[in-house]
């Protein structure tokens, strides 16, 4: 197979829940400093495949690729699809990719095409993002504004909203990365 | 009407959207499937409506249920409808749906193959983008030969946004569908130099890939990506080229040198390094430490660079604290171990030092490389520290990896490092007590072999397995254990078959009668109730050997007593023994109480001694005559299975008449080949038992017991060692035995010195202990069934025949090698457009054929009096060609263009040389007046030979093909609908007879060859389109019955059409 780069949400088929909890049982035993590759598991797919991660504050980055990836490049490329979260968010935290699973996928999706890294410049995929999102908004979004109110109100008898509560920022430490 | 807007904007505003849904679940932790539940009723009555809105909200609120497992299949349909929209918002959720949903299974793909194509033609880019990502995801056979034409038009579309993804999806598109490579690839690799640095990354991603299944047909891309290394930065694109260097290399040595220089400028040069690690990582890699592993040392290999050097590099990177530094050192070090398994072992501390890390990644890793690592004289040291591990091993996945690892060391190549087999089966036993690991049968069936083939250690293995039977409570004591219960099937076999090294055997009889015997699995039992059987015949003959006849009476009762429990099982195999067996005592007691005396004849139920079974016996039986195993039985399959995505493969499934023949006449060197071919591949097959290389040899006489060689051991080290056996103490043992055999060769070898050392004495002198000195102490019956006995000289004989025999293969590949280079002339690349082989001349001094030139033509969007003619030129002969010139004679209608200043008859310079067994591609512009007619062009090629100096000359023609002046352009059916009617087509038509290929192989074959792309297809009826560089419209209209294809056409230019029909009529007489 080719060099399958797969988020973990991105996964195919029946399987995919059992393959995603596999390697969340996985990668969230693992110490901070210990490597970040994991070799082994049962469901991803043979000895040509492992697991590359990342992990920020609750968040962890699971790429799966064969061995046509360099390792070292892919963890670059996930900090570079993470700083794009971060510039397409402004300051993302756990709840917007909860919340804006699409968005998250369409981003992820100028970053890795059907399995194959597209784009590793980061300036370019936040470009072609914007414009993108620039699109939907001309076109009056999926939601007009009559629906957001009314979710709104629908909301409001509601026991917890956790629109205020912030589960661990992502933190990222590395400011200068410069372009491929 | 109004009112229904009204109320649909208000039916709106209760509708839930994602950032609801997800909020809803969240909310709903205690009863998440209820509620999911009644939003999934909530979202079908939503897809009902008829606002499309509404709908893509639905369709968005899938995508997340599915991503949480739930099954949206059902909603397929709706997903395609929203796709259809023609608002971006809502087409990109319906594509993203899809990309998540679809799958080859899905039928409804097949619906949307014209919205894709109108969607990749849409103005606006984005739709487009969105369209190539989601087919990216979803696209099948059917799609990917649809779609394949109007791709291969976006791969030259002027936003790089959507030739990037346009380059990239051709990957998946030659993957399901590969007739698509080949009128691809000169695209693909013009894309290598795109100016927009994304469009060529994505270019080298598939070129990578495509290389990685199947390098050879890559290597003549070398030069471009030997360019490509030397002047591009971006590193993504570096690492894939040097990788793919890495796959090169070996199909073509020479390029390894050239290598070298580049990339020690990479390596080395310090502003190229920070470079590097700025870019690919500034986190893990700090300046000074040394390369880049994953750029550079895949290749390390291939290089001249010496293996040590590069694991000495790699050691640096092992004894860095960065946990991943430390991985990918581990994980080169176990490709260079393939290799050069010497410079490996060297650095055994570090790898065992690993064993030891924190984290499991790297332990794997080091386990790994440990398998080539051991030797006679650290295997019990490195399997010590194994067992150590395995004690502390919390998980049961590295648990069971140990486990199977050390078994793999100890057995290894007929377990050639093992000196002392009683060591080995205490770990075994050992072993046996671990918590809950699935590899029960595989520590059972190391036990029987070895106790099977080891015969000096069958008795210390009885006395083992007696006492595992004896404490079987202990394994099967708890569910968990039930995978290691497995061992006691074997403790239960040897412990029969071997019944006679039993001390106690009444004990073990008893044992092996216990009730609860009854708990475990069937084919366990089974071997128990047989084997006690066994048991009691040897307890019977030791018994009655003894005056007192009532003890050997008490045995069979006890058998009658205990026997009946099996007799009830549920398990048929252990039913049908049990009872049969009991049966037999009942007989046997009967006997008994007559005073008649039974256990000779009982005892000879199980006479006779299991030997093992030479692994090349079946080659002693001497093939009957008139049978030729060589033989095809039936017709042989197509050479080229395996290489689908190979231009030639194309070319030979085309013309499948031209290479059958050629295989009747198959000559003796022929065969000898293959058989040489399939002996390799045997050698690799792991499910052939290998044969050693000195099997040559037919034996006549049928084969005899006395063939099995028998291996005579005397042993060194006193064999009982009461209660369950430590492994530890073997390693002091072992100790002490090597110093003394050492202290006794030494005295040898005294002697040996004093009667004047013979010329043939070759021992090495005693100094460090080296590997052969230690002598096993005990011996595997390993069955050859060379020689009847073993002596050391022929084993002396059988390294050198197998030295000599690889020095021979060695120089064969060579040979072969050279061969490649020179022994072309077969294969004419055949594409899409036009192509001809030319017919080279024989000159006198080139009696082989120096040059092949393939070429394609194709005409030139923007200019619609230009055709580009890109040529490969291939050197196929021993010498480098340089100083090449391409002329053609300028007709009336088509002139080649030249430099300004250069006269109407001058050639133009190919600007590059050409060493051996190289190709390369120039490419040449042809102004054409007229595109109505084929031509012909005459013309010559130029070139020196380096090594006589002589000038050369090649003729050859150019075909000029109509359809080569024809573009694949888009086409909708309202156009194409108006375009008819306006009358302003002038009709032509054509018969194809017999005409034998599916419908859509057909229309592929139009698409690709002639640049039609299809604008409706009904049925057997298909309607194609196609534009010539000049602004011609040509409509076809394809229909089949039986094997006639009719096909009516028109255009505003009848000469062109009546060319074009002619030409497609060509294609269709060649198949």
């Amino acid at each position: 197979v080719q060099n399958t780069v797969q988020h973990v949400l991105l996964q195919a088929e029946d399987m995919q829940q059992q393959i995603i909890r596999e390697t969340f049982h996985l990668v969230s035993k693992r110490d901070d400093n210990v490597c970040n590759f994991l070799e082994g598991g049962s469901l991803i797919g043979g000895s040509d495949y492992k697991l590359i991660y990342r992990h920020y504050a609750t968040l962890y980055f699971v790429f799966c690729v064969d061995s046509s990836e360099s390792e070292l490049g892919i963890l670059d490329l996930i900090q570079v699809f993470v700083e794009t979260l971060d510039k397409c968010f402004e300051n993302v935290c756990e709840l917007d990719l909860i919340f804006h699973m699409d968005k998250v996928h369409y981003i992820l999706q100028e970053v890795v095409m059907g399995g194959m890294v597209l784009e590793t410049n980061m300036n370019e995929i936040t470009t072609q993002v914007d414009v993108q999102n620039r699109m939907e908004k001309s076109e009056g979004g999926l939601s007009a504004a009559p629906a957001r109110a009314v979710s709104a109100v629908k909301n409001m008898n509601l026991p917890e909203i956790p629109r205020n509560i912030n589960i661990g920022d992502i933190n990222i430490k590395v400011p200068s990365l410069s372009p491929f | 009407m109004a009112l229904k807007i009204v109320k649909g904007s208000i039916d709106r505003m209760f509708d839930k959207n994602l950032q609801d849904l997800v909020r809803g679940i969240r909310n709903h932790k205690e009863d998440e499937a209820k509620y999911i539940s009644t939003c999934i009723d909530e979202i079908k009555q939503e897809l009902k409506q008829d606002n499309i809105a509404v709908k893509a909200n639905a369709v968005c609120k899938l995508t997340y249920l599915q991503m949480l497992g739930y099954d949206v299949s059902w909603a397929a349909f709706n997903i395609v409808e929203v796709m259809s929209s023609s608002k971006f918002t809502y087409k990109r959720i319906g594509y993203l749906a899809a990309s998540q949903c679809f799958h080859e299974s899905t039928d409804v793909i097949m619906l949307t193959t014209n919205q894709i194509r109108k969607d990749l033609s849409s103005p606006n880019q984005y739709d487009t983008g969105v369209a190539l990502t989601g087919l990216s995801c979803f696209v099948t056979p059917d799609l990917a030969r649809d779609l394949a034409n109007d791709i291969m038009t976006l791969m030259s579309h002027t936003k790089p946004y959507i030739r990037k993804k346009a380059v990239l999806i051709m990957y998946k598109v030659f993957l399901k569908y590969p007739e698509s490579l080949r009128p691809a690839f000169p695209r693909l690799k013009e894309k290598l130099e795109d100016p927009d640095p994304g469009v060529q990354s994505a270019a080298v991603n598939v070129i990578c890939e495509l290389a990685r299944r199947n390098p050879k047909n890559y290597l003549s891309l070398a030069p471009l990506f030997f360019k490509l290394m030397t002047s591009s930065t971006n590193n993504w694109v570096l690492i894939k080229i040097i990788k793919l260097f890495g796959a090169l290399t070996p199909l073509e040595p020479r390029l390894g040198k050239k290598l070298i220089e580049p990339l020690t400028n990479l390596i080395h040069s310090t502003s190229a390094m920070s470079l590097l690690y700025e870019c690919v990582n500034t986190v893990y890699i700090d300046v000074n430490t040394p390369p880049l592993p994953s750029l550079s040392l895949s290749l390390c290999l291939y290089l001249s660079l010496p293996p040590q050097l590069c694991v000495q590099k790699l050691r640096i990177l092992i004894e860095d604290s960065d946990q991943n530094l430390k991985y990918l050192g581990l994980l080169a070090m176990s490709k260079i171990l393939k290799t050069h398994p010497k410079s490996v072992q060297s650095h055994k501390d570090l790898i065992l030092q690993c064993l030891d890390d924190k984290d499991e990644s790297i332990r794997l890793r080091a386990l790994d490389l440990l398998y080539g690592m051991v030797s006679k004289k650290n295997l019990m040291e490195i399997v010590k520290k194994l067992m150590l591990h395995v004690d502390k091993a919390e998980g049961t996945t590295y648990r069971d990896e140990l486990l199977t690892k050390i078994i793999d060391i100890c057995s290894q190549s007929n377990y050639q490092y093992i000196t002392n087999f009683e060591w080995y089966i205490s770990i075994l036993v050992e072993l046996t007590r671990l918590e809950g690991t699935r590899h029960g049968h595989l520590i059972a069936s190391q036990m029987l072999d070895v106790a099977i083939r080891v015969k000096a250690i069958r008795g210390f293995a009885v006395a083992q397995m007696a006492t595992l039977l004896d404490n079987a409570h202990l394994l099967t004591g708890n569910m968990q254990r039930m995978g290691i219960c497995e061992v006691l099937y074997a403790a239960a076999w040897i412990c029969g078959e071997f019944s006679e090294h039993l001390e106690n055997p009444m004990q073990t009889l008893e044992a092996m009668l216990r009730p609860k015997v009854a708990t475990l699995p069937g084919h366990i039992q089974a071997v128990y109730v047989q084997n006690a059987a066994k048991l009691f015949a040897t307890v019977l003959k030791s018994q009655e050997g003894n005056t007192d006849s009532t003890a050997a009476q008490e045995t069979s009762q006890l058998m009658i007593d205990r026997l009946p429990l099996f007799v009830q099982s549920a398990n048929l195999e252990v039913q049908e023994r049990a009872s049969c067996i009991l049966q037999l005592v009942k007989y046997i007691q009967k006997l008994q109480q007559k005073d008649v005396e039974v256990a000779e004849e009982v005892s000879a139920l199980f006479a006779g001694e299991l030997n093992p079974v030479a692994p090349k016996a079946q080659k002693k039986v001497p093939v009957p005559e008139g049978l030729d195993l060589d033989s095809w039985i039936n017709e042989p399959p197509s050479e080229s299975e395996s290489e689908d995505e190979q231009p030639k493969a194309i070319f030979a499934k085309e013309e499948p008449k031209h290479s059958r023949p050629r295989r009747e006449e198959v000559d003796e060197k022929e065969l000898a080949k293959r058989r040489e071919a399939r002996k390799q591949e045997q050698a690799n097959n792991p499910f052939y038992i290998k044969a050693s290389p000195s099997s040559q040899k037919v034996y006549q006489e049928a084969p005899g017991v006395e063939h099995i060689p028998v291996v005579q051991i005397d042993l060194s080290v006193p064999l009982k060692v009461p209660g369950l056996p430590m492994s530890d103490q073997y390693v002091k043992l072992e100790e002490e035995r090597r110093q003394k055999e050492r202290a006794e060769k030494k005295k040898k070898e005294k002697k040996k010195r004093k009667e004047k050392r013979s010329g043939r004495g070759k021992k090495h002198d005693s100094g460090p202990e080296s590997e052969e000195d230690i002598t096993p102490a005990h011996q595997v019956d390993i069955v050859t069934e060379e020689m009847p006995e073993k002596s050391s000289k022929h084993k002396k004989k059988k390294q050198k025949k197998e030295k000599e025999e690889k020095e021979k293969k060695k120089k064969k590949k060579h040979h072969h090698h050279h061969h490649h280079s020179d022994g072309g002339g077969e294969e004419a690349v055949q594409n899409g457009t036009v192509e001809e082989e030319e017919p080279l001349p024989v000159s006198v001094f080139f009696c082989f054929l120096p040059l092949t030139k393939v070429y394609d033509i194709q005409g030139n969007l923007q200019d619609g009096s230009q055709v580009v003619v890109s040529v490969i030129f291939e050197n196929k002969c021993d010498s480098f060609l340089k100083s090449m010139e391409f002329n053609v004679l300028d007709s009336l209608n088509s002139k080649l263009q030249r430099p300004e200043g250069s006269g109407p008859h001058d050639g133009l310079t190919v600007p590059f040389q050409l060493p051996p067994g190289v190709s390369n591609e120039a490419r040449f512009v042809f102004t054409v007046q007229s595109i109505i007619m084929p031509q012909k062009l005459k013309g010559t090629l130029t070139f020196i030979v380096k090594d006589s100096s002589t000038h050369e000359k090649l003729d050859f023609k150019l075909h000029f093909t109509c359809t080569s002046y024809l573009i694949t352009t888009p086409c909708y059916s309202d156009a194409f609908a108006k375009l008819l009617e306006s009358g302003d087509l002038k009709c032509s038509s054509v018969r194809l007879e017999g005409v034998n290929m599916p419908f859509h192989h057909l229309l592929a074959r139009i698409c690709f060859h002639h640049h039609f792309s299809v604008v409706e297809r009904i049925d057997s009826c298909a309607s194609m389109y196609s534009r010539s560089i000049q602004g011609h419209h040509v409509c076809l209209l394809v229909k089949v019955s039986a094997q006639t294809v009719s096909i009516d056409a028109k255009c505003d230019e009848p000469t062109l059409l009546g060319n074009v029909l002619d030409e497609i009529k060509q294609t269709f007489s060649q198949c």
